[in-house]
Formats: C-alpha cells, sequence, structure tokens
C-alpha cells in the first residue's frame, strides 16, 4: 500500500471531459480495446458547467500508465487528463453494506462501526446497513472484520481523489491572453464568453 | 435570415469546406439529402454500387489529393456497409468525413427498420464521430468534421443525422470559428527535444531515417531530402511511407519490414541512431519488438504524442508537425558523409540483391509491374489490394511522389484497389491510374467497374490472376507445412466480366504480350482490364516470418530460383 492507501500497481488518473452524450461509453470502449484495466471509475459533475469529471482507478500493470494518459487525451471530448498517483491527494470512495446480524452480534457489530467512524444507515430484524467512506486501505479493513458475521449486499462507488493544497488538476477557468491569441489565429478558438451550439445535446 | 432544411444545411457546408465530390448511395433515411442535391451543381454526388466502395473511394480521393474525402450512405444496412471504408481510413490515417442518415429522432433506440446503432459502431474505429439531434447543430458539426478530420493527424469522422433532422427547417448560420477545448494538435516541436535529436542524429556513426505515411500528410517530401542531404543519411521508409523520399535519391535505401528489402532490414537492424519520421513503429515494419536493434537510440518525430513509446522505448520523443519540425532540425546539425555506412549498405544490398526480376520462361507478376514502371517512366499512381500483389508493387515500381502508391497498409483490406482507383481518378482525371489486383480482391468490388463507366473514369486495372488466394497460399506452403485449405479459387472469366461492363479487356498469358498489352491499354482513351494469368506458386521475397527479428529476414530459397 502506498501513502494513498492505493496498492503501488493502482494509478489514479483524473479526466476532465465534455458533459456529452457517449463520453462515458468513449472512454470504456477505450480501455476495453487497448486492454487497460479499471479497478473503479467515477463519474459526475465538475465544478465547471458543461465539464464532468472521471476519476479511474487503472491497474498499472496491465499497461503503462502514460500510454493510459495518451489514449484519452486522444479522445476529442476529453479536455484533460492527470495521473494523481504520486501527488499529495485526498481519495475517498463510499461504501454501503448490508451485514447479517443477530440480537446477541449487533452490539458487536456497532462497536467495529464505531471504530471505523461508520455510520449506521438502516437497521432492520436480521440485518443493519453501514455506510463508510475513506480510503481503500481502511475500506478493505473494515470489510475483512465484517466478513465473519455474513455481508449479504455491497455497493462501491469507487475511488474520487483530489490534489491536496491550493493547487487544481481542473480545467484552468482563466486563459492567458497570449494562448488564445494563438488558439483563435489558428482558427480553434471562439472567445471565452461566447457559447458553444454542441452538436449532440 | 435564411431558412433551410437540414439537408441544405449539410450541403451548404460541405460546399463551403470546399467538397466538390461525395461518393455515395441512397436509401429511406437520406431521401431528404438526395432531394437537396441538384440544388448545389458544385458538389458532384458519384454513385458506388456497394457502400464500402463509398468510403474506399472517398478514401482513394483523399490519399490522392490530401483533402478530406466524403462518403454518404443510408441508415443500417448502408452504414454498416461503410465500416470497412471508414476502418482502412482510420488505421491509415486518411483525412475523410463519413456521413450517415438514421431513422427518425423518436425510432431511435427503438429497432426500427433499418436502425443501426451506427455511432455506436463507428466509435473505435473513427477519429470522432457525432449524432446530430438538432438541425442548427449541423453547421457547426460539418466544420468541427472537417477540422478534426484533416488537421494534426488525420483521420475518418463520422456525422450520423436523423432523418427528421434532414427536413428540420432552421435558420442557417455559417459558425466562422471552432472551439474545441479538447483537441488542440501540436505541431511546434519542443525545442530541447528538437536539440537532442539533432545531437543523436550529428554523434552517429550509422544514423538511419525511417519515415513514413506522415510524410505524405505533412507534404514534408522537401523537407525531409533537405535533411538528409545535409548529413547524407541514409532513408528507408516504411511500406505505407513509400513515395515519402523518391525512391530514385541515391540515399533513399528502400523499405523495411516483413517483405522490405534485405538490406534496408540489416540497416534497420545496424544503426546506431534510427530516426523514425512520421511514422509509428507498426509490427510489420519492425518485426518483432523486442528484437528490434536494441542498442540503437531511437528518435521518434510525429505528430501524434500517443504513438511515441507505444510499441519501443523511444530515447528522443519530438511531437509536432514534420514539415515544421524537420527544418529546425536540419539548421542546427552539421554536414556530413557518412561514407563507411553507406558503403556498408551498398555491400549488403549488393551481396544480397531483393529486387531482381529473375529471367523466367513463365510470366511471374514482378515482370509485369518492373515492364509497368519501365512503359509509364515510373509516372502511374498505383492503387493495390492486399497480398502478394501489393507488396510486388510495392517492390518492383519506384515511387518518386509520396501520393503514388495508395494501398491500405494498416488494416490490409481487400477490394481496396478498384474503388481507390476510381476516387484517385475523379480527384486527378489527367493522371494514369493502374490499380493493381489480386483475382481474389478484385472479386470483392468488381462491382464497381460500373462506376467506371458511369464516370468516364479511365483506370487502367491489372488483375495478377494466379487462381489462388497468393498470400494465404504462401503462408500454407511455408509455414503450415504446403496444407493448401481453401486458397484455390475457382476463376470466373474476367474478360468478359469487364465486357459485360462495356469495359475493354485484354488476356494475357505470356511473357511476350505483357508490353503489347500495357501499351494498347496505355493507348485506349477508357477503362481497361488487363488479366494477366501468372505463375501459380510465384512467392514474395525477401520476408521476415511473422513474430520474427529483422535481421532473421529470409531470401528466395535456392529451389525457387532455378524456375
Amino acid at each position: 500500500m502506498s501513502m494513498n492507501g492505493n496498492s503501488p500497481a493502482q494509478h489514479i488518473v483524473v479526466a476532465i471531459v465534455e458533459d456529452k452524450p457517449g463520453v462515458l461509453q468513449r472512454v470504456a470502449g477505450l480501455f476495453r480495446r487497448r486492454g487497460f484495466n479499471i479497478e473503479s471509475l467515477a463519474v459526475g459533475h465538475s465544478e465547471s458547467e458543461g465539464l464532468s469529471r472521471i476519476t479511474l482507478v487503472v491497474d498499472g500493470a496491465s499497461a503503462p500508465v502514460e500510454q493510459v494518459v495518451k489514449q484519452l487525451y486522444k479522445l476529442i471530448d476529453v479536455v484533460k487528463v492527470s495521473d494523481l498517483t504520486d501527488e499529495a491527494m485526498v481519495s475517498r470512495e463510499l461504501v454501503l453494506m448490508k451485514i447479517r446480524c443477530t440480537g446477541e452480534n449487533r452490539h458487536e457489530i456497532i462497536e467495529i462501526a464505531n471504530l471505523f467512524r461508520a455510520n449506521i444507515v438502516d437497521i432492520a430484524t436480521s440485518s443493519l446497513i453501514l455506510q463508510i467512506t475513506g480510503d481503500q486501505e481502511k475500506i478493505d479493513a473494515l470489510l475483512d472484520l465484517c466478513k465473519p458475521y455474513g455481508i449479504r449486499e455491497l455497493t462501491r462507488t469507487g475511488t474520487v481523489s483530489m490534489v491536496r493544497g491550493n493547487r487544481t488538476t481542473t480545467v484552468k477557468e482563466i486563459e492567458s491572453d497570449e494562448i488564445t491569441k494563438v488558439h483563435q489565429s489558428q482558427g480553434r478558438r471562439v472567445s471565452d464568453s461566447q457559447e458553444l451550439p454542441f452538436s449532440s445535446d | 435570415m435564411v431558412k433551410m432544411n437540414g439537408s441544405q444545411i449539410l450541403l451548404e457546408c460541405l460546399k463551403r469546406e470546399g467538397t466538390t465530390t461525395v461518393f455515395g448511395y441512397p436509401g429511406g433515411a437520406v431521401l431528404p439529402l438526395y432531394d437537396a442535391i441538384p440544388e448545389f451543381p458544385e458538389i458532384h454526388h458519384v454513385l458506388v454500387r456497394h457502400e464500402q466502395s463509398a468510403a474506399h473511394m472517398a478514401d482513394g480521393f483523399a490519399r490522392a489529393t490530401g483533402e478530406v474525402g466524403v462518403c454518404l450512405a443510408t441508415s443500417g444496412p448502408g452504414a454498416t456497409n461503410l465500416v470497412t471504408g471508414i476502418a482502412t481510413s482510420f488505421l491509415d490515417s486518411t483525412p475523410m468525413v463519413a456521413i450517415t442518415g438514421n431513422v427518425a429522432r423518436t425510432l431511435l433506440g427503438k429497432d426500427g427498420f433499418q436502425e443501426a446503432d451506427s455511432t455506436g459502431i463507428t466509435q473505435p474505429i473513427t477519429k470522432h464521430n457525432y449524432l446530430v439531434m438538432r438541425a442548427e447543430d449541423i453547421a457547426m458539426t460539418v466544420r468541427e468534421a472537417f477540422h478534426i478530420a484533416s488537421s494534426g493527424r488525420p483521420g475518418p469522422v463520422h456525422i450520423d443525422i436523423p432523418k427528421d433532422v434532414l427536413q428540420e427547417e432552421v435558420e442557417f448560420i455559417w459558425p466562422e470559428k471552432i472551439n474545441l477545448r479538447g483537441y488542440k494538435p501540436n505541431t511546434k516541436g519542443h525545442t530541447g527535444m528538437i536539440r537532442r535529436a539533432a545531437e543523436a542524429i550529428s554523434t552517429a556513426k550509422k544514423p538511419l531515417i525511417i519515415s513514413g505515411h506522415g510524410i505524405k500528410w505533412g507534404n514534408a517530401q522537401a523537407e525531409l531530402v533537405a535533411l538528409a542531404e545535409k548529413a547524407n543519411i541514409p532513408v528507408i521508409t516504411t511500406f505505407l511511407g513509400i513515395g515519402g523520399f523518391p525512391e530514385t535519391h541515391q540515399l533513399s535505401y528502400g523499405w523495411l519490414g516483413m517483405h522490405g528489402m534485405y538490406h534496408a532490414n540489416m540497416a534497420a537492424d545496424e544503426a546506431d541512431v534510427v530516426i523514425g519520421i512520421g511514422m509509428r513503429f507498426d509490427d510489420r515494419a519492425m518485426g518483432r519488438f523486442s528484437d528490434f536493434n536494441p542498442d540503437a537510440t531511437i528518435v521518434h518525430i510525429d505528430i501524434d504524442p500517443a504513438e511515441i513509446g507505444k510499441n519501443l522505448p523511444t530515447a528522443i520523443p519530438v511531437v509536432g508537425d514534420v514539415k515544421q519540425v524537420l527544418p529546425e532540425i536540419t539548421e542546427i546539425i552539421p554536414t556530413g558523409d557518412n561514407k563507411p555506412w553507406l558503403s556498408w549498405i551498398e555491400k549488403v544490398a549488393e551481396e544480397h540483391p531483393s529486387l531482381e526480376v529473375r529471367e523466367t520462361r513463365r510470366l511471374i507478376p514482378q515482370y509485369i509491374i518492373r515492364s509497368l514502371y519501365e512503359e509509364t517512366n515510373g509516372q502511374a499512381t498505383i492503387t493495390t489490394g492486399v497480398g502478394q500483389h501489393q507488396m510486388w508493387a510495392g517492390q518492383h515500381y519506384f515511387y518518386n511522389d509520396p501520393r503514388q502508391l495508395i494501398s491500405s497498409g494498416g488494416l490490409g483490406t481487400m477490394g481496396f484497389e478498384l474503388p481507390a482507383a476510381i476516387g484517385a481518378q475523379i480527384a486527378k482525371p489527367d493522371a494514369e491510374i493502374w490499380a493493381i489486383c489480386g483475382d481474389a480482391g478484385f472479386q470483392m468490388t468488381l462491382q464497381e467497374l460500373a462506376v467506371c463507366i458511369d464516370e468516364r473514369a479511365p483506370v487502367k486495372i491489372a488483375i495478377m490472376n494466379n487462381a489462388y488466394l497468393g498470400m494465404v497460399r504462401q503462408w500454407q506452403e511455408l509455414f503450415y507445412d504446403d496444407n493448401y485449405v481453401s486458397v484455390a479459387v475457382t476463376q470466373p472469366d474476367f474478360s468478359k466480366i469487364a465486357e459485360a461492363y462495356g469495359i475493354k479487356a485484354i488476356k494475357v498469358e505470356t511473357k511476350a504480350d505483357v508490353l503489347p498489352a500495357i501499351a494498347e491499354a496505355r493507348e485506349f482513351d477508357g477503362p481497361v482490364l488487363i488479366d494477366f494469368h501468372v505463375d501459380q506458386e510465384e512467392n514474395v521475397w525477401p520476408m521476415v516470418p511473422a513474430g520474427a527479428a529483422l535481421r532473421e529476414t529470409i531470401e528466395i530459397p535456392e529451389k525457387e530460383l532455378i524456375r
């Protein structure tokens, strides 16, 4: 396990993508075709309208991560890709698990949950739902402890990550005038204020 | 305010993008579009006989001119028939825009008549694709598609438009600018990397340039020649790179790979600095990757960053447009003569000749292609299918222009030759175009003979007819113990087929008839098919067996020399 709670072969890659239909299929299709293994994938809106953020945990043993990043960049709808693996970052995943319990052992499970700062979000006669947020290491440890009671159902959101500190890995909101000029001279850009009529929404 | 329907907008945009020719086939979903075609006399529609050929013709058009080729098909089977042609274009990076109709928006996803998830199907074989759901998005989509198809590393872009979007009336606005924040190809090479590349080249004892298809797309032949000449660096090319460096230039040493020249393969194995320019270190060119010249320093210049280090570890990557990068390197390297290194390659070439056409009694394809080279003074544009005839066409014709050889190198699509030749001929009506075909591949697209007549395209068709799937037979002979399975094909009389379409045909069975037939075909003003009955079991040499290293190149065996 690395300092980020992920095994060394795992890489965390964040892709900022256009929020358009089919984007997820393009990313997933790329991974399938090139034989890159995905451990987890989480997708949702980003801070900017029109951009989504995909966090991928990639099995680095299946492909050099440099190739993964470059191939992602080739997708027109992918705006920015960052490999966060060697960054100081916060990584979290949310897990819900339904655990079998009896009147006798319920307290024992609650005690374990407390130790892990997991929440009991539902309780029934013979089972309860635990909600835990954390990095992979913490989640794996809790899972190991709960296994003997019987995990009836499990769902994981996949890891999401963000670099620590003032730096961001998202698309820069303000572009320098110089870069804008270059793009404009090559006919690649409209002014920042202009809205884009995208084709497929 | 100008109101137009989706079809008119599409055609207006094609016109504004400079499209003069569209290769297509009508059908239900694109009827509104065909209805509008007569309103746009600037755009010539070529009616193909199978949609696959529409894509190949657009591809041939693009390769012959460097412009974006455009093809058009209806929904469902029309779109799926385009797929082979789109994939062919994708693997060889040709600029193409493929347009398909689809069922009306309300029927999408309902498995209606002739519905296919066309964009789902073409997604992994296009540079980008679009499903256009509003008529007001058509103009921007076409603008983006042409920009994406033709810039950076070119490639096919597919636009899928539901029928009712083609009928919808909206205001037409021509977008002056494009904003693609996720697409900014880098054309300017990194200065530090350019300096390192120049340093490696300057200090090399045995530098070797391997140039590829990128020279064609980058229009960089002059820049490549200038670089090679300044430091006297020998140049070999990939198969698709043939003609990128003039083959009659004294620094040209042919092409490398599975059926490349023996000396080219040995030079690639012996060089101390390998400079890959506009190429992608493909397996057919490099042989077994792990054994490709492990001591060489690899300099890789390409516009696609994802090609750097994909197959081989690269010491010095330069990502950029070859046309911009090469002069910058040329400027800073010192002149050189590389005499010992050049004589080393020349000695190997002398001791191991790869391109001698043997004196034979029988009619062999090598003789035909060499004769064609001599008769046409090396000026013809050649298209090929895939297989033995393709390799011989690469070996025995010598090309000085990057657009002269048009062949499906990456995907290896049989049946590419005839439609590609028609596309090239329509692009260049005055050019002499020869489609060199295999007898098997020709039968995959021969229905396009009709288009030669429709379009008065004077394509000359030369079939290397050995009544075998020649390359497959060669592999079965060499690697499967002569176990010939499903390779002997019953042939029709190709002359009669040609004549049925109204095309002049010549049958050639002896060596003596070759030159007169070529002369007759060249003199005739119109398409001609020559059915060359060639020796059945001639093999292509030299050969690097699949999975072997370049240094394991096998030359023609003794027993085949004496026939």
